[in-house]
């Protein structure tokens, strides 16, 4: 199949490698992975910092700079959430939603050995309803041992611009959520938004804590 | 009114507080949970109460106009309040005609909304709180802090001390049976004494002019009955067209909030009997305004459960002070903005990880994150801000300029506060699409 990718702006810039994962398991897999060198942002940082208009006029540029696909990748449910449900782009899918929804995958053939904790992201669980998809896969990759999340729902306290603009509230979020990934005991947290894993591994290691943070793909690309 | 970032980070420094919110709102919502749990119909008791409340708010005028005739046929006087000082204003001339220096009061929001005991003092009049939580609260010189827990920050110990500095000399089990026992003693001797109560409702029905109200302690029955004058003070949104939709919000409202199929006390009556006095003062206070606003008057459905408090992730690590209204949590950061005026509670509705949580248990289907951005949309931003997402949306819609901006973020990272003041950043690499074009 001939896949878009959208990375994503603040993977582009800061969390290459989440990409470069998605592309090899895609690959792996079979298909044609194209990334459209005119995306940006899908507006989602504007709408939520209440720049309706601009997030409007970005949301459209989208959908133009990705006219010619019918399935549009992202590794990040927040901003295939604000894609699909505020502006309606139903080819819009994250990374598990895309394996496992429409592609029928569970097994995509990884190996990783390790142990590792799940935290199950807000945008996912209540906005794009990705629901088990990113257990399966996890499940299926070899050597890998999946540990428990005491307060899994909870959010780790990102929520875009509200972790700089409400910076204390955003840590005193993270600093349970660190301590429930700490308590788990797992080496690695992995969740399918890079950017609450930017927020859960920028205060792990502030922390001076064991458990460093890996996106879904990344797990799923090692081999 | 202080930002909520600034108030938060008073509060957070409060590990006592985080402890006593943390223990409670897991307390209520797992009770919660069990009671919608068992109700194989909940999600379409939410659509109809939302229904209802859509209903209601579309021809308030008409109902209002119906409730007040109703209510006046049976025997109530009818206030019209445009704010808080004419509310006041009645339940203060009500006081001096009947010449009482104390009125007993049920635990309302509304007329902490309106600050109705400082206006009273203000006149001489005592008004003596006699929820349990509401006169720990007023023993102390505090606030409420959660919509149905307004004690719900201090815990049994710090409440023993208190009754016995105050009201329960000698006073030494910090056991819960023994702190109301201790406030029964003291309540008792007022209620009997009292002539003149002060409540707000929680429903008001149109149709007959009936009003309703649902408690937990019977203090609220006691205010409303046992005292020959009532005063009652009814938001506009509060009304329900019809005694039938009463049948819906009455299901609604008590599994939401206290986690129970039905509260211990439902009392409902309709004008006033011989002998006895019913003022109904029905408020608007800055709702009319909020009528307007097609999206944000949603926030009018709102029947006070706090479901939305118990499962929010802010409002359980900052308590209610924070939000600096009598309506905190989530429902407080759509609400207060709109009765106050946006421009004077510009941080409130950023106040959320927009996490969503709270949506999915709002008995009346009030799409709170939905309604945050509408508000976000509306607040005043600062200068410097609103520079900033205007560069960055330039840049976002010319990638040239997006890749010149993705390498001053990688080089100019240490800048980044106050991110990384608290947090690490990942490692600088180069970007993604320079990877994708040398591959």
């Amino acid at each position: 199949m001939r896949i878009g990718l959208f990375v994503t702006c603040l993977v582009d810039t800061l969390s290459p490698q989440v990409g470069r994962a998605t592309v090899a398991v895609l690959e792996r897999l079979g298909h044609e992975v194209v990334f459209p060198a005119a995306q940006t942002c899908c507006g989602q940082m504007h709408l939520n910092s209440g720049y309706r208009g601009e997030a409007d006029r970005l949301a459209a540029r989208w959908e133009r700079v990705f006219d010619g696909f019918d399935v549009v990748v992202a590794p990040s449910s927040s901003c295939v959430g604000t894609l699909r449900e505020t502006y309606g782009v139903e080819k819009a899918l994250e990374l598990s939603e895309l394996l496992v929804g429409r592609l029928g995958v569970e097994d995509v053939g990884a190996r990783f050995e390790q142990s590792v904790v799940y935290h199950p992201t807000c945008h996912s669980l209540r906005v794009t309803h990705v629901g088990d998809a990113p257990l399966r896969l996890l499940r299926n990759v070899r050597g890998l041992e999946l540990r428990e999340l005491s307060r899994a729902e909870e959010c780790c306290g990102f929520g875009g611009t509200f972790s700089v603009k409400n910076a204390d509230t955003s840590v005193a979020m993270c600093d349970d959520k660190c301590a429930a990934v700490e308590a788990s005991g797992a080496a690695v947290c992995t969740a399918v938004d890079g950017s609450c894993l930017m927020q859960i591994g920028g205060r792990l290691a502030r922390r001076g804590s064991l458990p460093r943070t890996l996106h879904l793909a990344e797990i799923l690309a090692a081999t | 009114m202080t930002g909520f970032p600034e108030a938060a980070r008073v509060e957070l420094r409060d590990a006592q507080l985080r402890a006593n919110l943390r223990l409670a709102t897991d307390t209520i919502r797992a009770k919660r949970g069990r009671a919608v749990e068992e109700l194989p119909d909940w999600e379409a008791l939410r659509a109809a109460g939302r229904a209802i409340k859509e209903r209601t708010l579309e021809r308030l005028d008409e109902h209002l106009a119906r409730f007040a005739d109703e209510a006046e046929r049976a025997g109530a006087i009818v206030h019209w309040a445009a704010d808080a000082a004419e509310a006041n204003a009645v339940v203060a001339g009500v006081a001096k005609r009947h010449g009482v220096a104390e009125v007993v009061k049920m635990k309302s929001l509304t007329t902490d909304e309106i600050h109705l005991n400082d206006a009273l003092a203000a006149e001489g009049i005592h008004a003596l709180e006699t929820d349990f939580a509401e006169l720990i609260l007023q023993l102390d010189g505090d606030w409420p802090s959660h919509i149905l827990v307004p004690a719900i920050h201090r815990n049994r110990r710090e409440i023993r001390d208190l009754f016995a500095r105050t009201i329960a000399p000698g006073l030494a089990s910090d056991d819960p049976a023994a702190l109301a026992e201790a406030s029964r003693r003291f309540l008792r001797e007022r209620f009997l004494g009292a002539r003149l109560g002060v409540s707000g409702a929680n429903f008001g029905v149109a149709e007959t002019g009936t009003l309703c109200i649902v408690e937990s302690e019977g203090n609220g029955r006691m205010c409303t009955t046992l005292p020959g004058v009532l005063v009652t003070i009814l938001g506009i949104e509060k009304l329900v067209p019809t005694f039938a939709d009463l049948e819906v919000m009455l299901q609604l409202l008590p599994r939401s909030s206290t986690g129970e199929r039905m509260n211990p006390y439902t009392s409902l009556w309709t004008g006033a009997t011989e002998g006895q006095e019913l003022h109904v003062v029905l408020l608007d206070n800055g709702r009319t305004d909020v009528l307007r606003d097609r999206v944000g008057r949603q926030a009018l459905h709102c029947i006070r459960c706090s479901a939305c408090l118990n499962v929010c992730p802010v409002y359980s690590r900052t308590g209610g002070h924070a939000y600096g209204s009598v309506y905190p949590g989530p429902i407080g950061a759509i609400l207060t903005p709109q009765l106050v005026g946006i421009e004077n509670a510009p941080t409130l509705p950023f106040a959320s990880s927009l996490c969503g949580a709270c949506a999915p248990v709002c008995p009346v289907k009030i799409p709170i994150p939905d309604l945050l951005l509408h508000l976000r949309a509306r607040a005043p931003k600062k200068p410097a801000e609103r520079a900033a997402l205007a560069a960055a949306g330039a840049a976002f819609r010319r990638p040239r300029l997006y890749r010149l901006g993705q390498r001053l973020a990688r080089r100019g990272r240490r800048a980044l506060r106050p991110w990384t003041t608290t947090r690490d950043l990942p490692p600088a690499t180069r970007s993604f699409r320079d990877w994708w074009r040398s591959r």
